[in-house]
């Protein structure tokens, strides 16, 4: 019994859906020239970035939710202006000096201008004070390691202390095979952290993003008050492949979808991409406290 | 599996051979002690060499012998008035976990563990000590009933992994780990982690969020199996061996990253050799272990557990690709 956790989960799936429209880098949109088309990968329409991007890259079509950047997420969630990011200098080590993590933490840095896979930092939502999480599963697949996990902690002590919501957008194949048990206890350091908001009574809003899997469904990702997530992202522990070798059966298409969660009542909602902001402005309204 | 381990042959090749010896020395009537002697003594040479000298793989293979002592084993030798409570409240009860009262020199406490089984059909209803989202949950019944009763709570860890299966992922698998994580970091009692055999990722981690985390000598802990991982770093699982030097999961190792607080000395070839003994030390680590967290504020405990955890990570905060550029 072999059990394939963590990054394969991710793995298997980029794999498969390699069609991905590309999200370019921040330098990299402003190079791009007006009218470039993108092709809807399930649909297969044409689209002009530019629309696409008005419909806040959800294809017109079809409602297909391209995969975002972390700086993308943050442009649609936060009122325009209002945020301020923490940690953004801090990088992985690499404290197993394991075969070539050093090089590929540096190469995708270097590609998506990012120094890890989670951006962390403060701002508004609808003029209301946040602490907020978005993973980019750009980098290393958006796998938590030590990074990640501090990174969380530290916003998350920030909420406690400063008594504000703490949100999170989670994207990720799972724990970051290259940092060991150092990665698996970033599950515990995450959830500890969490216990912080749970004992003072501070609201933390989860939303999984298309993949969401492994150590950081079965950590952080499951544990919002409340837990939301966009339509037919992949949510799950195991990946699969694994289960169906497990289980010697195939399992159905829309299995470990945010639809297939919320039949099974692990999810509170799946909230289009065009109602994310509403929602999460109705969600922090009902939690003011004054 | 075999009792020997592939490592063991030149020992149990020697102890064949005095054997042997001594048998012909009975019926043949001649008197061979001195050459005995002399095998004798290169005997616990080679023990101590090999032994002393295992691999990660050769510990591995300890950690997954078919004889290891189990939870359910060390819970006998441990603890007396042991009752085991069944179910989660919720959907059932899994036998990939065990859990119950008891007492520990005197003492009430609250013990819980993966349970593998020993032989065919005990393993087939144990699920090979894989749980479902139901075994973690009726751990944490276990646990907030602990904190109710004011007893410490103590976790034996060994299992592959949470199951990998469609009934565990439709019942909630991941919530089922987070949850406990979470309630772990909260729980106003001493909790003593103490992986057994192999500790395999968020399986394991979900008994595992504790005030001190220890190991025995030949046990694992990791985030992917030394197979899974060769099988992504090398596309061949045969390189399980390489991987498991290469993830850093036994207990000297992770002893030496500071990830776990102590290392349980095994018996010599492994702790399957004397189960008596063998529970002699963990039942030291465990009174050493509750003497100290019981004198601690159940406040400060959590506190503390926070800070324990809040510690865990390598990372470098000053050289990011923005501030260079
Ligand atoms: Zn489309």
């Amino acid at each position: 019994m072999r059990l394939l956790w963590g990054e394969t989960v991710i793995r298997d799936l980029f794999t498969k859906k390699k069609k991905y429209a590309t999200i370019p880098s921040e330098q990299a949109k402003q190079e791009v020239p007006e009218g470039l088309m993108t092709k809807c990968p399930q649909c297969k329409s044409i689209i002009y970035f530019k629309e696409l991007k008005k419909t806040l890259l959800v294809c017109d079509h079809c409602e297909y939710h391209h995969r975002l950047s972390s700086t993308e997420r943050i442009e649609m969630t936060l009122d325009e202006g209002s945020f301020q990011e923490f940690d953004k200098n801090m990088v992985a080590k690499d404290p197993l000096n394991f075969p070539d993590y050093k090089e590929k933490s540096a190469l995708d840095r270097k590609n998506t201008g990012l120094n890890e896979a989670v951006v962390t930092g403060s701002g508004t939502i609808s003029g209301m004070e946040v602490i907020i999480g978005v993973m980019d599963p750009r980098f290393r697949m958006g796998s938590m390691g030590s990074v990640v996990g501090e990174k969380m902690c530290r916003a998350i002590k920030i909420a406690a202390d400063e008594r504000k919501p703490f949100i999170m957008f989670a994207a990720s194949g799972g724990a970051r095979m290259q940092e060991g048990v150092f990665s698996l206890m970033q599950m515990a350091k995450t959830s500890t952290a969490l216990n912080l908001l749970h004992e003072k009574g501070i609201l933390f809003i989860s939303i999984m993003t298309h993949p969401t899997t492994g150590g950081v469904s079965a950590s952080f990702a499951s544990l919002g008050d409340i837990n939301l997530a966009e339509p037919k992202a992949l949510i799950g522990f195991a990946g699969r492949r694994i289960i169906e070798q497990t289980i010697r059966q195939k399992l159905p298409d829309d299995f470990q979808t945010s639809e297939f969660l919320l039949d099974h009542g692990q999810l509170d909602q799946v909230v289009p991409r065009k109602n994310m902001k509403s929602t999460l402005t109705n969600i922090l309204e009902i939690h003011q406290t004054s | 599996m075999s009792e020997q381990l592939p490592f063991e042959k030149p020992i149990i090749e020697l102890r064949n051979k005095i054997s042997e010896l001594k048998t012909f020395t009975r019926e043949k009537d001649i008197d061979l002690s001195d050459e005995i002697k002399k095998l004798e003594v290169r005997l616990e040479q080679l023990e101590e060499d090999i032994y002393g000298n295992m691999t990660a793989w050769d510990r591995v293979q300890l950690a997954r012998h078919s004889k290891r002592p189990t939870t359910l084993d060390y819970i006998e030798h441990l603890f007396t008035n042991f009752m085991e409570l069944h179910g989660d409240r919720f959907y059932g009860d899994d036998a990939a976990i065990v859990g119950g009262i008891a007492k520990f020199e005197g003492e009430p406490v609250t013990v819980i563990g993966h349970q593998r089984g020993k032989g065919t059909k005990d393993n087939l209803k144990r699920n090979f000590g894989m749980p479902h989202p139901e075994g973690f949950r009726k751990a944490l019944r276990l646990m907030k009933q602990a904190e109710k009763f004011n007893r410490p709570v103590i976790c034996f860890i060994d299992t592959k992994g949470a199951y990998p299966g469609k009934s565990a992922e439709e019942r909630g698998q991941s919530e089922a780990i987070a949850k406990n994580l979470i309630e772990m970091a909260g729980l106003r009692v001493p909790i003593v982690c103490i992986v057994i055999g192999e500790g395999g990722s968020g399986g394991a981690l979900a008994l595992g969020v504790g005030d001190r985390i220890c190991m025995l000598e030949n046990s694992t802990y990791s985030v992917i199996s030394p197979e899974g991982a060769a099988a992504l770093l090398w596309k061949d699982a045969g390189q399980a061996k390489r991987a498991a030097e290469t993830m850093k999961i036994t207990a000297p190792d992770l002893k030496e990253l500071e990830l776990i607080d102590e290392m349980i000395p095994e018996i010599r070839g492994g702790a399957h050799r004397n189960l008596e003994a063998q529970s002699g030390y963990i039942r030291q680590t465990l009174k050493s272990a509750l003497l100290e967290l019981n004198k601690i504020d159940r406040n400060d405990l959590v506190e503390k557990r926070y800070e324990k955890f809040n510690k865990i990570g390598e990372f470098d905060d000053e050289n990011g690709l923005i501030a260079k550029e």
